[in-house]
């Protein structure tokens, strides 16, 4: 096992992380907003990965553009989601949004199935996003290395929007406390909204990755990319977007190199171990690394 | 025994029910059959699931880890010792043992309880959706070792071939002692305890209830249920595939028990007849349109707007005045 055999794969597990990091950072936000595991944010991602395919494949519309489309339309379907269920649950127990959540989670499968038929589709970008770069021993694909930009360009957007504006601030201010942040003044319902807008947005653009990633994609694919996030949301500490961010690529990092750098025979159980993780972390680290401990909301 | 009116009507129904299943055996053909079949199973697995999650409140996604573990342990058990030589490698005093359907059930049964011991031990200290996600990865990590552990369960092809023992009075049977343990359990101090623990655990524990015992329990007494049911569904389709025990399933007998109502055991009986019929009507409609899904669609649309608009389901936690028993104040619970 060589240094550059190991450097590869911490490059592979970069590039993962980065998509668990954007994928966890809407979990974590709207957790932090409203105490709700919204687990349709996985299939956000799914919506994000068809959109590009549409967009960019049968269309033919230049790359920036598409990716400007998905961040769009990862947005609106986030809007559409918190207006159409999560705003009339609003103020019911914790679980009952989960249950939602869950609900919206198996509608939106089932209509891409519906829609979109369950035959994966190859997904496939042009040359100058394929061409394989080497560094020493490493090599990847020009793909990767734009995975790895753009993450890092957004949740640098992202944490500015949240600590310099006033948006940012009102966000902050409603996850610290709801009816305070009502009593200032603050408009809750639109901040709320443009939380679930952020967040998938940048689900969406996690499915325009996935998709260049791995090239093929059908209707269930968000399932896995959103569980994985949530367990990254959960090890940074739900909430906190910098504990999201680490979070992702702690967990990017570590199912790479179990797969890697462990004999074959386990590579079959890296789900297995994805959520003897979690159910670790929830028992010894309940608040996460970042996570402060939140008070329940009732 | 005082023969009390709501007593009457219980003996009334449990007579009703071996009518139905005397007369279902000889009249009706074999496909609604075995509908009915999968009702009474989904009705076992629902009552059961409302056991953990309509009275203590301990929502747990992990349901169909516990039937597949029952599902699994039975379906080896009553294996053919001839078939069993040639498919697994499994130790020689199973390899050579081939049980009668009861006692493997049982066993199945129990090995689920066992199992929801030993996880909510653990896990049973997380509260609220953080307890929901940490069984839904008790759930996938169930699948994966199924999948992996290839000697034994034939990993993903699963294990076919079974001998299809179940048949509907099996299925009653376990229905009526899910329904009774349930109802025995909700009218007891033992059941008030656990509903107590679910409005309020600070509250339950300065009353004196032990929090944790009563919580396993809650847990391990679904889970025992929820493996007869994975035991009786092995035997009704003769096969046993890790597919068959996801998350979408978690999700249908979720849906079964918040549309009904979470805590009501008539609630939970009559959404998992709901729903068994609305899937097998939709079905004809997908096969023959070719729009695979709806009834997922519809389902969890169903789902949605009960949550929006009556979020206690259809019968509340309540049971139907003229099943359940007075009490002293002249109200039902």
């Amino acid at each position: 096992m060589s240094g550059g055999y190991i450097a590869q794969q911490i490059v592979n597990g970069l590039v993962l992380g980065s998509m668990y990091a954007l994928v966890a950072i809407g979990f974590s936000m709207i957790y932090g907003i409203i105490r709700l595991i919204n687990f349709a944010h996985g299939d956000i991602v799914m919506i994000g990965a068809f959109v590009t395919l549409g967009l960019f494949q049968t269309l033919g519309i230049p790359f920036p553009v598409v990716a400007l489309a998905v961040l769009t339309a990862g947005g609106i379907i986030g809007i559409m989601i918190e207006r159409g269920t999560f705003r009339p649950i609003r103020g019911a127990p914790q679980v009952t949004g989960f249950i939602a959540s869950l609900g919206i989670s198996i509608m939106l499968q089932n209509l891409g199935v519906m829609f979109l038929t369950a035959q994966p589709r190859n997904f496939s970008f042009p040359d100058y996003l394929q061409r394989v770069i080497k560094i020493g021993a490493v090599t990847f694909r020009t793909i990767d290395a734009v995975i790895m930009i753009s993450a890092f360009c957004l949740m640098a957007l992202l944490m500015f929007l949240v600590h310099r504006t006033k948006l940012g601030m009102a966000m902050r201010a409603t996850a610290e406390n709801i009816d305070m942040a009502r009593l200032m003044g603050i408009n809750i319902n639109r901040t709320i909204l443009s939380a679930f807008a952020m967040g998938s947005a940048l689900a969406g653009i996690a499915g325009l990755m996935w998709g260049g990633k791995f090239g093929q994609i059908d209707p269930l694919l968000g399932f896995v990319p959103g569980l994985k996030s949530f367990v990254a949301a959960v090890i940074g500490g739900v909430g906190s977007i910098p504990g999201a961010i680490l979070g992702g690529y702690i967990l990017g990092l570590s199912e790479v190199l179990f797969v890697g750098l462990l004999p074959p025979v386990y590579s079959a159980f890296r789900d297995a171990f994805v959520f003897v993780t979690l159910i670790l972390i929830l028992l010894i680290l309940p608040n996460g690394i970042f996570g402060k401990r939140i008070e329940d909301r009732p | 025994m005082i023969m009390t009116r709501n007593r009457l009507i219980h003996c009334a129904l449990f007579i009703a029910g071996i009518a139905f299943t005397a007369s279902a055996g000889m009249a009706l053909n074999e496909y609604v059959l075995s509908i009915i079949n999968f009702a009474g199973i989904f009705i076992i697995l629902a009552i059961s699931l409302n056991i953990t999650n309509g009275f203590t409140g301990l929502f747990s996604l992990g349901h169909p880890g516990f039937m597949a573990i029952g599902g699994y342990v039975t379906a080896i058990l009553t294996f053919p010792v001839s078939k069993k030589a040639m498919f697994l490698e499994v130790p020689p005093w199973l390899a050579s043992m081939e049980m009668p359907f009861l006692p493997a059930l049982l066993i199945g049964g129990a090995c689920a309880a066992l199992t929801a011991i030993l996880v909510g031990v653990p896990v049973l200290r997380l509260r609220g959706h953080y307890l929901a996600v940490a069984t839904m990865g008790f759930l996938i990590i169930v699948q994966v070792l199924i999948t992996n552990w290839e000697t034994v369960t034939r990993g993903p092809l699963g294990l076919n071939g079974l001998q299809p023992l179940t048949h509907l009075w099996w299925v009653y049977a376990w229905v009526v002692i899910t329904v009774y343990v349930s109802w025995k359990i909700k009218f007891s101090s033992y059941g008030r305890s656990m509903l107590a623990i679910r409005e309020d655990e600070l509250a339950a524990q300065c009353l004196g209830i032990n929090l944790f015992r009563t919580r396993v329990a809650a847990l391990a007494i679904g889970a025992f249920f929820a493996g007869i049911a994975g035991g009786l569904w092995a035997h009704l389709v003769t096969a046993i595939t890790p597919a068959s025990f996801s998350l979408v399933l978690a999700f249908n007998i979720v849906v079964m028990v918040v549309v009904g109502g979470t805590g009501s055991i008539t609630g939970s009986f009559a959404a998992a007849i709901l729903f068994s019929v609305i899937t097998e009507i939709f079905r004809p409609l997908e096969e023959n349109f070719d729009i695979y899904g709806i009834g997922e669609i519809l389902m969890a649309l169903i789902l949605i707007l009960i949550l929006i608009y009556r979020p206690s389901g259809i019968f509340g936690n309540k049971e139907p005045g003229v099943l359940s028993p007075p009490n002293k104040k002249g109200g039902c619970l």
